[in-house]
């Protein structure tokens, strides 16, 4: 609760320092010290609680059952608010260099968190239908916060129309599952309350799955996704691309783990089966034709929400210790990558030619941050995949589709790769926009650390959750 | 304790490599370090006879079930001795020369040292994965910074059908490490279960883990990587990849394959063995239709691997110590061939057949060590190639199969193949008198590695029981 309120406070904080602020290095200054804070009232909410849910008689309900907290909530939150730090710290150049709003940009990246403490706990559709507004609404702006650049307009306008359109669909999903079963509360859900499986609790699960499966860029659902994230300023691609999917997957898991877990596992593995095999396959092969390594990264996290899909299909304990060390695996490598991509002038991958000859240090991060998104073991990328697919293979009938999709990681090397072999094996003069400086060092080497450490010993941060 | 040392020494020697600058002394440290590794790896070998089975069993991954559990009985660590040494040749072999950014090379190729020696002591299913994985991307890059015109192509060709390979392995290992009670991926309670999953289950596993295994060795359909991939490396890279990656497919089919999956249709095996001999012969033809040295030594690989495929699937102990002692054997030739192909297209700057010959006149050293080589590896009698290949017959000739005496008629009528190429190819490189061109006979650092080559091939020729008695 208390993280909860504090970005929202936190947001506004942020838009009236805009006022005040003359340079715009003292508004990412002020933004990064928010986010600490914030980072320190996560953990504070995080102690207080575990303490709290271990003894018998604990409330986990927060606002007449609204919200519901646990441990993998809390931890998500912390996570997630913690790379949000890192991405500030990271990305604080290219930000200030998008526009003159400074401040109102991070302000906007506030109220998007606000949206994830909500999706992350949420316990009634409604809240879920909020949280994933808060969380939208922000990326609109965003995603056109380029005024000069018709791209980044058109990813606007497509964004927003397109995600309207599917705000639709989760409306009209959530009224048809209040019809069919009377209840918003996800633990309230039982589909089978009249004997038979109504026709509007199916339409229900259909139309929500139709919304947020638009939201995280599952095929066919995936059309505005290469566009939009091509057109947004890069580091606002970044922060879509990374952070903010992986908590509306966190919202999706929990809608198929605790609304729709007495579903018929067959139905359920067909239907999500088959999209997962679509945004697989979809997401994968036209990545591999991209000439841009920002189109390249768009197509290939539609490839890697194939792969989170997999928890969605699993649902069980062991998809939900993969679905945190996925996020944080995901985030990790894409912040990374962008974080190398935003140093660079020319985004195809021939800008990439020669990098490691230039900038040795950075030619490091990309070729880990490749191999973790492209699941080569010792890196987290590795046993993300595993538990993701581990826990999906339990379901009956799925092992085809645990094959098919580790087929699907070969062809992903291919692109990756590529990135690899332009840096390392080809000749060339890569431009670079800003010097790198030492602090962004650290900060990417804490980044490689973080993968290859998951990499190891994914324990260390799973035996915790 | 020998066994941590055979991992750490070798990536130790790479970690330092990466922040020396001068090639100087990043060669004499590499050198160095893998003496270091072949005195280690020759005392666990010897010593294996006393001590059993060698074993390390240490916590990594509680929850998961995973631990880094290492063991080595006398077969692994012949593996692991062959791998010092084609590295401690290697290494002696490109003293002399120049060799571009040597301090990534040489920590690279440490790097790969370790995953290697890792992949034939792992007996943790999921450290056997993780090795079988590292030992490839030091590999793929570099197969992709050093060697021919069109490595790029070829090395990403390489990789992604190991890495294809890998994957699908990794499909069958997940669903037999849910199907272990205790979640676990110890090599005992892995090969339980899985011996007792149906027969169904365990043929689809088999086949996944095979064509992992079968595109590393490379068995027939799957090989089209190869011959690029040798071409175009830099010959240290393709000593590694030839002389030692093919190991891992065919040691991983005996400690792996095999044990796990008891039960499958044995349709699967004589298929397996169809496609060797289809290997042996099409390799062979392909050979001798080669202009490129370098190719022809390539297409030979494929069909000597063929045969050892064949041993591998025999099931009897004649094959398994014949495979053991041939895997060695067929390392040590094969890195001969490559540093003699190295060490003639440095002279005539070409590997074209048509335009070398009359080496002989110039280089005497080097034509007789070339003849030598060759005659082991058409496996004449008194070298240690005549020992590894008739242990393999013998083993499949003790195996169960129906046809087991028209395997060995086509396996057979490959060898004969076998010494046409190769003979030919001897002939026009040492003898023939196209081009009478004056070039330096072998420097210093080359007779040194070729000869050691050539006293191994005469020892464990005419004595091979030194390395049969541990064996056995």
């Amino acid at each position: 609760m208390k993280p909860l309120i504090a970005t929202a406070v936190f947001a506004i904080l942020m838009m009236f320092a805009s006022l005040y602020a003359k340079e715009k290095r003292s508004l990412s200054n002020f933004a990064g010290i928010l986010m600490l804070g914030l980072v320190g009232l996560n953990i504070w909410e995080l102690v207080d609680y575990t303490h709290l849910l271990k003894s018998s008689d604990a409330d986990p309900y927060l606002f007449q059952k609204m919200l519901r907290v646990d441990n993998y909530a809390l931890w998500f939150n912390v996570l997630i608010t913690s790379a949000s730090l890192l991405y500030v710290l990271l990305f604080r150049k290219s930000i200030e260099a998008v526009g003159k709003h400074v401040g109102e940009y991070y302000a906007l990246h506030f109220f998007i968190l606000c949206g994830i403490f909500l999706v992350s706990s949420y316990n009634n559709l409604l809240i879920l239908f909020l949280g994933i507004e808060i969380m939208s609404i922000p990326q609109y702006v965003l995603a056109g916060s380029d005024k000069h650049n018709l791209k980044s307009s058109e990813a606007s306008l497509k964004y927003f129309l397109m995600g309207a359109f599917s705000t639709g669909f989760l409306l009209m999903g959530i009224v048809l599952l209040y019809g069919a079963m009377g209840t918003f509360e996800l633990n309230g859900f039982n589909f089978y309350k009249t004997g038979t499986l109504s026709v509007m609790g199916v339409m229900g699960i259909l139309f929500m799955l139709v919304a947020v499966g638009f939201k995280v860029s599952a095929a066919p659902m995936h059309f505005w996704t290469p566009d939009v994230y091509d057109g947004s300023p890069t580091p606002f691609t970044a922060f879509m691309a990374s952070i903010v999917k992986v908590s509306i997957f966190l919202a999706f898991m929990r809608l198929f783990m605790e609304g729709f877990a007495n579903m018929d596992a067959y139905w359920k593995v067909m239907v999500l089966g088959v999209i997962t095999a679509l945004t697989l396959l979809i997401g994968n092969i036209t990545a591999v034709y991209q000439q841009s390594v920002k189109r390249m990264l768009a197509y290939s996290s539609i490839a890697q929400a194939g792969f989170m899909m997999f928890v969605v299909i699993g649902s069980d304990v062991m998809g939900m210790k993969g679905m945190v060390l996925y996020a944080v695996a995901y985030t990790l490598a894409t912040l990374g990558i962008f974080a190398v991509l935003v140093k660079l002038k020319d985004y195809t991958y021939d800008g990439f030619n020669g990098l490691a000859k230039k900038e040795p240090f950075l030619a490091v991060v990309a070729a880990v941050c490749m191999m973790s998104l492209a699941g080569i073991p010792l890196t987290a990328g590795f046993f993300a995949k595993w538990y993701v697919l581990a826990s999906a293979i339990r379901q009956d009938n799925t092992f085809w589709l645990v094959v098919f999709a580790l087929v699907m990681a070969a062809v992903s090397v291919y692109y990756y790769f590529k990135v690899i072999i332009a840096m390392y094996f080809k000749k060339g003069e890569p431009e670079l926009n800003t010097a790198v400086t030492p602090f962004d060092k650290a900060l990417l080497a804490i980044v490689v650390c973080a993968i290859i450490v998951l990499g190891v010993a994914p324990e260390m941060l799973l035996s915790w959750i | 304790m020998l066994l941590i040392l055979l991992l750490i020494i070798p990536l130790l020697t790479g970690l330092v490599s990466f922040f020396l600058k001068d090639p100087k002394v990043v060669k004499s440290w590499s050198i160095f370090g893998a003496l270091v590794t072949l005195i280690v790896a020759s005392l666990a070998f010897c010593g294996i006879k006393e001590a059993g089975a060698l074993k390390v069993d240490v916590q990594w991954l509680p929850a998961l079930g995973a631990n880094f559990s290492l063991e080595a009985t006398a077969g692994t660590l012949l593996m692991t001795l062959l791998t010092a040494m084609a590295f401690v040749l290697v290494y002696i072999a490109q003293w002399n020369k120049d060799i571009e950014h040597s301090p990534r090379f040489f920590a690279l190729m440490g790097l790969a040292a370790s995953g290697l020696m890792g992949v034939f002591l792992a007996n943790d299913l999921l450290l056997f994965y993780f090795f079988w994985e590292l030992a490839l991307i030091p590999v793929y890059f570099l197969a992709g910074q050093w060697g021919g015109k069109d490595r790029i192509k070829a090395s990403m060709k390489f990789f992604i059908y190991t890495f294809l390979g890998s994957l699908l392995m990794l499909a069958g290992l997940i669903y037999l490490y849910i199907s272990t009670p205790d979640y676990s991926f110890a090599y005992g309670s892995i090969a339980t279960t899985g011996a007792q999953l149906p027969a169904e289950i365990q043929g689809v596993l088999f086949t996944l883990f095979f064509i992992a295994f079968g595109i590393k060795m490379p068995i027939f359909p799957l090989h089209s990587w190869q011959a690029s991939a040798y071409e175009q490396s830099f010959t240290p890279v393709t000593v590694v990849m030839s002389a030692l990656m093919v190991k891992m497919g065919l040691y991983a089919v005996i400690k792996w394959l095999i044990p796990i999956f008891p039960d499958v249709d044995k349709i699967f095996y004589v298929t397996i063995m169809v496609l060797a001999l289809i290997g042996i012969i099409y390799g062979s033809l392909l050979a001798i239709a080669q202009k490129d040295i370098k190719r022809l030594i390539a297409y030979s690989s494929l069909a000597h691997v063929g045969l050892m495929i064949m041993g591998a699937f025999s099931q009897n102990t004649f094959a398994t110590e014949g495979l053991y002692l041939q895997m060695f054997n067929h390392g040590i030739i094969i890195t001969g061939l490559w540093l003699l192909v190295d060490i003639i297209e440095n002279r005539y700057q070409t590997r074209n057949m048509s335009e070398l010959g009359g080496m002989a006149t110039h280089a005497p050293k080097a034509a007789i060590a070339l003849v030598i080589i060759t005659f082991a590896s058409i496996s004449l009698p008194l070298t240690n190639g005549f020992v590894g290949e008739f242990l393999l017959f013998l083993g499949i000739f003790n195996s169960t199969y129906e046809y087991k005496i028209w395997y060995m008629a086509i396996a057979g009528l490959g060898i004969i193949l076998g010494a046409i190429y190769m003979l030919n190819m001897v002939q026009n490189v040492a003898y023939g008198d196209k081009k009478e061109l004056a070039v330096a006979d072998l420097s210093g650092n080359e007779q040194l590695s070729l000869y050691l080559i050539i006293i191994v091939i005469v020892v464990l020729g005419v004595y091979p029981n030194m390395v049969l008695d541990l064996l056995s």
